[in-house]
Parts: C-alpha cells; sequence; structure tokens
C-alpha cells in the first residue's frame, strides 16, 4: 500500500509540476476543459487554424469574448445555442430580405422507436424551427410523410440527414443521449415508430 | 486454505492497476490533441492558395450569434456541406454568397482581405473543430 501511495504522489508532483509550465500547450489545452471562466475558449491566435504572423487573426474576435455571456454547455462550442434564444440572450437576424419576416415555430415532437438496445430518439421541430426554416430539411434531405425517409446511424455518422448539421455546427455526435432520450421502460403506453406528439 | 494465494496476488495486482492509470493520465498530458478550432469553424481552400492568398476561416459561432441558419443556408444560398459551394471572389464582391452581407452594408466589404484570409498556408478544406461527422470509422 506504501508503494502504491509512493507511486501516486509522485505522478501528481510530475503532474503538478509541468502544468503551470508556459511552453505547453497541450497542457494548456487539457487543463481548459475544466476551466469555467473564459479561459475554456482557444484565442483565435493559438488555434492552429489562424495564421498568428498574418494581418488579419489579431483583428478577429475572439470567441470566449462573445461565448462566455451565453448559457454553457461541456460539448460542442461550449454553448447551449437553443437556450441562448429561447431565453433571449441573442436574437439573431431571421432574414436579410424581409424585415418583416418571424420564424414558422413548429411544436410538434416526433419519437423514433427502431433504435435498438439504445433510448429512442426524440426529434424537437420547436428547438429546430427557432434556427431553421423548414425547407431546409424538407423535402429534400427528410419527407414530411410518416416512413417515406428511411436512414440509420450508419448515414447519420457518415454526415448524411442530422449528420449533416451535428457533428458539424451542431451538437457533435458523441452526445448519444441529446436524441436518443426517451426510455422505453419510462413511458405509460407503448409509442409506435414516427409517433407525432403535439 | 485456497484464500491465502488469493489474497497474496491481489495486491501487485492492485499496483499494476494503478500504475496503470497514472501512465495513462500522463500519457493523456503529453499527446497531441487534435487541431484546436472552435466547433463549426470551416476552411475554405480551393481557390485561395492557388491564387497566393491565405485560406479563408469562416466561424459558425461568430455568424449564428447575429443570424439564424436560415439567412445564410436559405436566403444566401450555402449548401449545408463544407465544399459543395463554388464561391468565386468575382460573386463576392457582384453581392453574391459572402457578398450579400459582406457589402459594407450589412457587415465589412471584401476590400478587407485578410480579416477573411486569415488561415494558416497549407490547410485543407473542410469543417473543423471537435468531433466530427466523417464516417463511423472515426469514432
Amino acid at each position: 500500500m506504501n508503494e502504491l501511495l509512493l507511486v501516486m504522489s509522485l505522478g501528481l508532483l510530475l503532474v503538478a509540476c509541468t502544468e503551470p509550465e508556459p511552453t505547453a500547450p497541450r497542457a494548456k489545452a487539457v487543463s481548459r476543459a475544466l476551466l469555467a471562466g473564459p479561459e475554456r475558449w482557444k484565442t483565435i491566435m493559438e488555434d492552429d487554424l489562424h495564421d498568428p504572423t498574418g494581418p488579419g487573426a489579431k483583428q478577429l474576435q475572439n470567441p470566449a469574448e462573445a461565448l462566455y455571456y451565453l448559457p454553457s454547455s461541456f460539448t460542442g462550442n461550449n454553448v447551449r445555442w437553443v437556450e441562448a434564444i429561447e431565453e433571449g440572450y441573442i436574437n439573431p437576424r431571421p432574414s436579410i430580405l424581409d424585415s418583416n419576416y418571424e420564424m414558422q415555430v413548429l411544436d410538434l415532437d416526433v419519437i423514433r422507436t427502431r433504435t435498438a438496445d439504445m433510448p429512442m430518439v426524440l426529434f424537437p421541430h420547436k428547438k429546430h424551427t427557432e434556427w431553421l426554416e423548414c425547407s431546409n430539411c424538407h423535402e429534400w434531405l427528410f419527407k414530411s410523410k410518416r416512413g417515406a425517409t428511411r436512414f440509420g446511424m450508419f448515414d447519420v455518422l457518415n454526415g448524411e440527414y442530422c449528420g449533416r448539421c451535428h457533428g458539424a455546427v451542431a451538437f457533435p455526435l458523441i452526445e448519444c443521449f441529446y436524441c436518443h432520450s426517451v426510455h422505453r421502460g419510462e413511458l405509460k403506453k407503448p409509442v409506435t415508430e414516427l409517433e407525432m406528439h403535439k | 486454505m485456497t484464500s491465502g494465494p488469493n489474497l497474496h496476488f491481489q495486491e501487485p495486482v492492485c499496483h499494476y492497476l494503478a500504475g496503470t492509470m497514472i501512465l495513462f493520465t500522463l500519457v493523456m498530458m503529453f499527446t497531441p490533441l487534435p487541431a484546436e478550432a472552435e466547433y463549426g469553424d470551416v476552411v475554405l481552400n480551393k481557390r485561395a492558395e492557388k491564387a497566393g492568398m491565405r485560406p479563408v476561416i469562416f466561424p459558425h459561432w461568430f455568424h449564428r450569434i447575429r443570424f439564424r441558419c436560415r439567412v445564410c443556408h436559405t436566403e444566401v444560398g450555402f449548401e449545408m456541406r463544407a465544399g459543395s459551394n463554388n464561391i468565386l471572389m468575382s460573386d463576392i464582391i457582384e453581392g453574391r454568397f459572402c457578398g450579400m452581407c459582406h457589402n459594407n452594408k450589412i457587415a465589412w466589404g471584401p476590400q478587407n482581405c485578410q480579416l477573411c484570409h486569415s488561415g494558416l498556408p497549407g490547410l485543407e478544406g473542410g469543417v473543423r473543430g471537435g468531433p466530427p461527422t466523417g464516417g463511423p470509422g472515426k469514432y
């Protein structure tokens, strides 16, 4: 047991010694995920995407300057985007062509039951139509007719159907239970595939 | 007594496990992480570098604070697939694609080359910044 303690304390000491070193971006990146402050978002200058030697990088806004003030999550942009709209933190323009345009919000949940051993998928139209309009998904990607669109998780992981956005800009596909959220055992009555709920 | 030898075995196993865990933690601390782009950043480099400019970095996070998805993906006409939009600088200057907003009226105009063309040379086009879609093999 003593040996175990010794090994553990040595390990901790090593970690503690390497952590604050300013020239260790990897250690910085690991610890960043644990932070609650604006340090959670990498800056434009150090994001491995912008050229810090170029004239533009230092002029651009850093993500933390905007995202820190929005409802936080631990995935994607570390922002709960739907809540940011619903709770009034942001009010993105719905149109640049028509100043009177209003989003056509549809409050209709769809349940997909054929999800093998996973909990069933609940698709809320409301959260999606606050950002998108019907034609962004219908009829070219998803048919409105019940059961007319057949796809599986394989397609989604390949970037098709839900994967067009989820995994690219909407919350990532590693968050299985954001979508697979309806547990079969908790239901009072059985649901059928693609059952709709107002 | 059969329990004697069993107990004798437990301690080294315990050490081995603890050692592995510490090693794993240390390895995690020092393995290189994937590129650190913000989630949803898009690199556009079909033409930029061939024409002598830095690649374009498009930040979704910045734009979605100001505009709903439908503005760009319906009104402006961007297809929802990285690489499938054929954007020429002449389109933008004439007011199509990015140029529908980046026209010195809604947002800064196309004379500010460096603000869009700000990427590291050599970047490949595509969506960056986090667990991506790109096939089941990625998970």
